[in-house]
């Protein structure tokens, strides 16, 4: 019997069973944290039937049940509920109440032996606003300059036409507020500037006065041309408004223009869900964020986060490949190497924070602060690169990531055949002639290698980003219509931290929470598909240049 | 055009015994010394190698003739540690002098090496690149010579309908013809062979064998080889070389039928080595 256990643990055996468990349960715990996170995220977005309970008080309540738990009752009683009978289990439910602007809040926990009866009576309203949050009740009326134009069975048809035709305008209003008055804006801006800078310098003649002045009157009429048209524009959508009135019979008056979008998630049809579920999917990757980022879409966030791995991808290529170039290539091989190397494998264990602190210190004020003296000295006192911002951030990663890409390449160098060396230098080529022609086109596979692990890296970082540029709400994106187009000191969004911000410093905690998971989904996709194309780009190199299978 | 004479050639050994100090001077060796730090792998080596002709280095592994034959593009001195003393003149000017540029010695010096090494780029890619080298940018003239270096390595035929597939997919001999092909677009004087077919078949080495003979019309050609039946066939002088010292050199035939010394006749008759 000892002889076989002996024999058994000689065979290997034991041993491929225990790789073969650790492998399980590595794909377990990735595919069920997935699962976890879909599932958790995805489900925010399908429309919920909306319930009237009633309680055991003869209260009326009308709302969505988010979620439910088991209590002890011993613990309710310790609360100060009064809990007949024996049992030892109660389920308590979550309730999303919505019409915060009445109750003064969103959220209500119900027992369930409070609830004596509900249903789903198909004429209730949900509306989602752009304040308040959610509205729940019944639709009474529709009202234009106060005078009612629809009521009853109608309303509702004519409400969703009303609502389309708001949209539309609201959607205009904000292309002229974003697009066409930003970019007056922009310009006037520039124009004070320029003005500066010319007091600055002593030029400013009064030539060059009447000149910028007259721009500016010009300027100005345009602006006004658009805010009349603004005035216009916010007249006719505030014209409309909707009668609703909540369980408890109360009514209320909500404008249009305030109004996102209608629907009664009783009386939909599975197809009509699916449709509202990818509304809603759509929504929440391509819209900007609402109400303290507890509503809406995160799009600005993807863009930001996207953004800057690209701009990190850009500044760390470079001058990580040439730093590999130089310690393999060209730099005698010694102690000195020796201990850059050693001083470049730490650097890749420096807790980021650390990154942040240097780059909020050396990038944002020292250098960005003398940039502003030297190049803008016009908009001091207010900084243009000496605050965080997008270019500041991107290059904070492009240092954290830097030994990751130093090192790939390194490695990638060293498995050149030497042979394919010999063979280009005998051919009359320089060492220099020889890299850019042979050797880093065959190491480009490694050198992409080192960008995946660096992107991988970097995409997921959030404790630096927080010193160096990530706001929790940026009023624009880094890239607009106005020139220069690319606008690198500005900050920006990023999935990381508006997963922290939404999770942990959201006034709306309850309302946020599947927010929560269905952003780490993105954040996950995003760079699942950053990864993807690099990986890409590395396959197709790793075929072009193949090495010397011999 | 030269006619290929490979195998055992009964005639030639009925030639009265050539002298390789005799004929035009390619390259002369005079005294070189070569330390890889403190070991010294080449001792006091002296002799000349004649221009067009075919010159092979024989000798047991670890002899130095692939050291030697790395001195005459100066490819030893990408190696650490390596000193070298004496002199080798290539057309009676010292290719270690200072004045020398090594990247033009090595165009005027071409080399192969033992194992194909075609870069990982397109046949056409491969003859051009010390063209391109040489900041020729014109097709046609790229055009031109690729083909000419093609034809002259006997490769054409083969290859000229996929000029621009990837060099490594052709076979090792083809390969190894393509890497002399892309050494011989520079034009080159002197063509270095470090054991050109010892990772080949014997039908391609056969065709390497062949090439040679056909190209030392235009160039002298330096070979070290492990194979003397090789040597035999292809050289018109061997040296052989043990423990970094030059034991033997001159007319091929005399050397393999009537060696002076006895080292020589040890080696060659398979008693050691």
């Amino acid at each position: 019997m000892k002889t076989d256990v002996k024999h058994w643990f000689a065979s290997g055996t034991p041993w491929i069973w225990l790789n073969a468990a650790a492998v399980a349960a590595s794909i377990v715990m990735v595919v069920g944290l997935l699962l976890l996170i879909a599932v958790r995220g995805m489900g925010h977005f399908w429309p919920k039937d909306v319930l009237e309970f009633t309680l055991a008080d003869d209260q009326r309540l009308l709302g969505e049940i988010h979620d439910q738990e088991q209590v002890t009752a011993e613990r309710l009683r310790a609360a100060g509920f009064s809990i007949e009978g024996e049992r030892e289990w109660l389920t308590r439910y979550l309730v999303k109440t919505g019409n915060r602007d009445l109750t003064g809040m969103d959220f209500r926990w119900l027992l369930e032996t409070e609830i004596r009866d509900r249903r789903a009576p198909p004429e209730v309203i949900a509306m989602e606003r752009r304040e308040w949050g959610n509205f729940y009740g019944y639709l009474e009326a529709l009202q234009r300059d106060g005078q009612v134009v629809a009521a009853g069975a109608g309303a509702w048809t004519a409400l969703q036409e009303r609502l389309a035709e708001a949209l539309a305008l609201y959607e205009r209003i904000r292309d002229i507020e974003k697009d066409e008055i930003g970019a007056i804006n922009a310009e006037v801006e520039r124009l004070r500037l320029k003005a500066r800078r010319h007091q600055l310098e002593g030029t400013y003649t009064p030539e060059r006065q009447r000149e910028l002045q007259a721009r500016r009157a010009e300027l100005e009429a345009r602006y006004g041309v658009l805010e009349r048209q603004l005035q216009g524009l916010y007249r006719e959508l505030n014209r409309d408004a909707v009668v609703v009135r909540t369980v408890d019979g109360r009514t209320a008056t909500i404008p249009l223009a305030k109004v996102v979008r209608v629907y009664r998630p009783n009386a939909m049809t599975a197809s009509d869900k699916l449709r509202f579920y990818f509304a809603k999917l759509w929504e929440f990757v391509s819209e900007e964020p609402r109400e303290a980022n507890t509503e809406g879409g995160i799009f600005p966030a993807i863009f930001g986060t996207v953004m800057m791995v690209i701009l990190m991808s850009v500044f760390v290529t470079p001058f990580g490949v040439v730093a590999a170039v130089y310690l393999h290539e060209y730099a005698r091989q010694g102690t000195l190497t020796r201990l850059i190397r050693i001083a470049v494998n730490n650097l890749a264990g420096v807790p980021s924070i650390v990154y942040g602190m240097f780059g909020l210190g050396f990038f944002v004020y020292f250098l960005g602060g003398n940039i502003d003296r030297l190049f803008f000295p016009e908009a001091l006192p207010s900084p243009t690169l000496g605050t965080p911002g997008l270019l500041w951030a991107s290059l904070t990663l492009a240092l954290l990531t830097l030994p990751v890409v130093i090192v790939a390449t390194e490695e990638g160098l060293s498995r050149i055949p030497r042979a394919v060396r010999e063979g280009s230098l005998a051919l009359g080529a320089t060492q220099a002639e020889t890299l850019w022609r042979t050797v880093l086109p065959m190491a480009s596979p490694a050198i992409m290698t080192g960008l995946i692990l660096a992107i991988a890296r970097a995409a997921g970082e959030v404790a630096p980003l927080m010193l160096v540029g990530v706001v929790k709400l940026a009023p624009s994106l880094p890239v607009d219509g106005n020139f220069p187009y690319l606008h690198l000191e500005r900050k920006f969004m990023h999935l990381g931290f508006h997963i922290y911000d939404v999770g942990f410093q959201s006034p709306n905690v309850e309302a946020a929470r599947p927010l929560v998971y269905a952003t780490a989904l993105l954040l996950v996709l995003v760079i699942v598909v950053l990864n993807l194309t690099a990986i890409y780009i590395r396959n197709r190199l790793r075929e072009k240049y193949r090495a010397l299978e011999h | 055009m030269p006619t290929p004479t490979h195998g055992f050639d009964p005639a030639a050994l009925l030639q009265a015994t050539r002298d390789p100090a005799a004929e035009e001077t390619c390259l002369e060796v005079q005294h070189l010394n070569l330390f890889y730090g403190e070991k010294q792998a080449l001792r006091d080596i002296s002799f000349t190698i004649p221009r067009r002709r075919v010159t092979a280095f024989i000798g047991p592994s670890g002899c130095g003739k692939s050291t030697l034959l790395r001195c005459f593009n100066r490819m030893n001195d990408l190696v650490d540690g390596v000193r070298i003393e004496g002199r080798i003149l290539l057309d009676g000017e010292d290719i270690y002098d200072r004045s020398v540029n090594v990247v033009e010695l090595r165009r005027r010096v071409g080399m192969v090496f033992q194992k194909p090494n075609p870069f990982p780029k397109s046949i056409y890619e491969n003859v051009a690149y010390g063209l391109r080298i040489q900041g020729v940018r014109k097709r046609h003239v790229l055009d031109e010579t690729v083909e000419k270096a093609l034809r002259r390595a006997a490769l054409w035929d083969e290859v000229k309908d996929r000029l621009h597939d990837n060099a490594l997919g052709l076979s090792g001999g083809q390969q190894q013809r393509l890497v002399i092909a892309r050494a011989i677009a520079v034009e080159p004087e002197v063509l270095l062979l470090d054991e050109p077919a010892s990772a080949l078949d014997p039908i391609s080495t056969l065709k390497i064998e062949e090439l040679i003979t056909e190209l030392k019309d235009r160039y002298t050609i330096v070979i070290v080889t492990h194979n003397m039946q090789q040597a035999a066939r292809v050289s018109d002088y061997t040296a052989f070389l043990y423990m970094g010292e030059l034991i033997e050199y001159g007319d091929t035939n005399t050397l393999f039928t009537n060696p002076a010394r006895k080292q020589t006749e040890d080696y060659i008759t398979g008693r050691y080595g």
